[in-house]
């Protein structure tokens, strides 16, 4: 890692894409802003001419496989990936091995992304022992631990049980923490493949249907409202999630969500030819949800973009389309995603970018160190982006340690030149540092 | 033609020509040496993972009367239930140098990524609740045979559409050769999307019957009986099975087909099933010619 007290001056950047200014980096701080800022001695000059500056993204939904599963990804190697996309805190999810439903597990994911050093790495703790969906985690332990647990999370699993859900969502109260659920009603998708629909029908792949994740969601804003506790709902990804959420919000609910890169821009055709690179849970849906899913972003019923990074070894992708494993990495594409979708289109400025990628993902996490406004005295947590670098996504080239894209082949419009973590430059002109 | 995944990937006329090629080549299975050397040094693997005797000797009787190789490569018994992958087999096969690749299994969509790791030809019998091509082209040789044309034959698919490989393969092939395809079943036992599918629909079948030159009645499986797509076998076998008294009720000529194996009682009684207005063993020995000709125009070529 490079020198800490290093003094660093970022030329000509705009700010939450606005007029350019200059930005001085001293101290881990942001020293000051302005336009034609001197250089101070042995300060080392970034240029920045044209890229678009958004304090440091903050991801509420990654997987990064440690413990349990080091040959699809490690802290370290998911902690280089988040911040090559730009990341400057990720939230990793508890569905390791063993779980990270007691304050050990997470402690050593905490220290594991500390000794790494890419980006702060907050664990997600499981709602249930195991994951099991039966007994309440020491919920209380992983929040009182070193890691500081807020988010608790059985994704990847649905806290299916009503009582269990109603309790979970009342005990955090007590340390302002949140439940994320990854809403799959579990009867309605034994065995399911692939949204259902069109595609599921001909390809004669068991569906994975809409209101499974939307009965969900519906119980849960209603379970949350009664007991008045915060709920999170991870990777939304129907048009009817969207409208549930927001008439939720309308009467009240403290609800928040959230929608990955991949639901915004890919549809469920893509599994035409059995590709396993495209399978995913939730799966991918039609044009419409992709819609609506942009339309409730646009809006603020969904608050944020988490990627949901799920790397996988090639052998786990590499068969047939029933035997392989759902998920898709995500942290090295997500904002270029995001710029094509939302930006592009008119439907997001680059300011609410940095609302729906980093400051509201800190706030739902409650973490009080990223999503701030890039100003002096603030915490130097930086990304510089240019918008106007096409670039093929490949697997391959990525620090993931693993390749399943399914951007692959695909030309995104921009990428990350810049990643600052508390003044200290993680990637440097497009490379680690 | 390079694989034959789905029965969609045919158009008419390659179809028609599959057809005429089966209905020439039916001709050898009549002479006393069935026998042909058109395939000869060729090596034709049949790759099950799921039991098919009767698939399986089909295409096995097709290859050899075409004089090819035929190896018999069988999930069990092999490094497959030691946990190899489909991609490990089928680099394995390549290696071995086989010309074309007959893969039944129980994952839709495994053929199709077959097809990307063996340099020969890939050929569908039948993957999961997917396709099974080749039946759906012997059904429609029969069809021909029996009523002498697809054009504006009316025929009615009656049973589990949702998990079946053969309705999906049939709507297909029978919609490009011009036929009218009505599938009946209960609610439960129809894909959520059928209305977007180029053929009828009813719950009825006795509204059905009497305008259907072809009733093809699907196996209702074992395990759909306990997951509540309706009430009991007895009441499916009361409003979707076909017995004397609503064969009775179609045209005279009308057929009545059946992939095989039949569930007698169920989807039909006894005696629709050895009525001579029952296919079944025609559909069994059109099955050869049909996997003939297929193995012909993919295989033959080069």
């Amino acid at each position: 890692m490079p020198d800490t007290d290093r003094v660093y001056l970022i030329s000509g950047a705009r700010p939450l894409g606005g007029d350019p200014v200059d930005l001085l980096v001293a101290d881990g701080r942001i020293a000051d802003t302005g336009t034609g800022l001197a250089v101070p001695e042995g300060a080392e000059t970034v240029d920045a001419d044209g890229l678009i500056a958004l304090p440091g993204l903050v991801d509420l939904h990654t997987h990064l496989r440690e413990p349990g599963r080091e040959d699809a990804e490690t802290v370290a190697t998911g902690s280089r990936a988040a911040a090559m996309g730009g990341y400057t805190a990720v939230h990793a999810m508890a569905n390791t091995d063993p779980v990270a439903d007691t304050a050990g597990v997470v402690e050593q994911v905490w220290r594991l992304g500390r000794e790494a050093g890419y980006c702060d790495v907050y664990p997600v703790g499981a709602v249930t022992t195991g994951l099991a969906g039966a007994n309440l985690a020491e919920i209380g332990a992983m929040a009182d631990s070193a890691a500081g647990v807020r988010v608790f999370s059985d994704d990847g699993k649905c806290v299916s049980d009503a009582l269990l859900m109603r309790r979970a969502l009342e005990y955090v109260r007590a340390f302002d923490g949140v439940i994320a659920q990854h809403a799959q009603e579990p009867r309605l998708t034994e065995g399911a493949q692939m949204n259902e629909g069109c595609v599921s029908d001909r390809l004669g792949l068991p569906g994975w249907p809409a209101v499974a994740e939307e009965a969900i969601i519906a119980r849960d804003c209603l379970l949350a409202q009664h007991v008045g506790s915060r709920l999170h709902v991870c990777h939304v990804s129907t048009r009817g999630s969207v409208d549930i959420i927001r008439w939720a919000k309308a009467r009240g609910c403290d609800v928040t969500a959230e929608v990955t890169p991949h639901h915004l821009l890919l549809t469920d055709d893509l599994v035409e030819g059995y590709d396993p690179v495209y399978k995913v849970n939730p799966p991918l849906r039609t044009a419409d949800d992709v819609r609506a899913l942009r339309e409730g972003l646009a809006d603020g019923t969904i608050d944020i973009v988490a990627t949901d990074h799920a790397p996988h070894p090639v052998e786990a992708k590499e068969t047939e389309w029933s035997t392989a494993a759902m998920g898709m990495v995500g942290l090295e594409t997500a904002l270029a995603v995001v710029q094509e979708t939302m930006v592009d289109t008119g439907l997001l400025t680059w300011a609410q970018v940095a609302d729906r990628m980093s400051a509201a993902p800190a706030r739902i996490g409650r973490v009080t160190g990223h999503g701030r406004a890039l100003a002096p005295g603030e915490p130097a947590n930086v990304v510089l982006y240019d918008p106007a670098a096409p670039v093929e996504a490949d697997g391959a080239a990525m620090a993931t340690k693993s390749s399943n894209t399914p951007f692959r082949g695909m030309t995104l419009p921009g990428r990350v030149r810049a990643t600052f973590l508390r003044g200290v430059p993680t990637v440097l002109e497009g490379k680690i540092s | 033609m390079r694989h034959l995944l789905s029965s969609g990937d045919l158009t008419r006329d390659e179809a028609t020509l599959i057809l005429d090629t089966a209905a020439e080549l039916a001709r050898v299975s009549d002479r006393s040496v069935k026998k042909l050397p058109t395939l000869r040094g060729r090596t034709v693997v049949n790759l099950f993972y799921e039991d098919s005797t009767r698939t399986r000797t089909s295409f096995e009787l097709a290859a050899k009367r075409l004089s090819a190789d035929v190896i018999n490569f069988s999930a069990k018994g092999s490094s497959v239930s030691k946990g190899e992958s489909l991609k490990d087999t089928a680099l394995t096969l390549q290696a071995m140098g086989a010309d074309g690749v007959v893969i039944r299994h129980s994952a839709s969509g495994a053929p199709h990524r077959l097809s990307h790791w063996v340099d020969g030809s890939v050929l569908n019998a039948g993957d999961g609740t997917h396709e099974h091509p080749t039946q759906a082209l012997l059904d429609a040789f029969t069809m021909r045979s029996r009523m002498g044309r697809l054009e504006g034959l009316r025929v009615a698919v009656v049973g589990d559409i949702t998990h079946s490989r053969v309705a999906r393969s049939n709507v297909l092939l029978l919609t490009t050769l011009g036929a009218h395809v009505t599938l009946v079943a209960p609610p439960t036992l129809l894909p959520v999307s059928v209305h977007t599918w180029p053929c009828e629909v009813s719950y009825h079948l006795d509204d059905v019957l009497p305008k259907s030159d072809v009733a093809m009645m699907l196996r209702v499986q074992n395990e759909r009986m306990h997951e509540s797509y309706f009430p009991s076998v007895r009441e499916y076998s009361r409003n979707y099975g076909l017995d004397a008294e609503r064969l009775a009720c179609m045209p005279p000529d009308a057929v009545v087909m059946h992939p095989g194996p039949m569930v007698r009682g169920v989807e039909v009684s006894a005696e629709v099933a050895d009525s001579p207005r029952c296919t079944v063993t025609e559909q069994v020995a059109n099955g050869v010619s049909v996997r003939m000709a297929v193995l012909y125009l993919l295989l033959g070529g080069s």
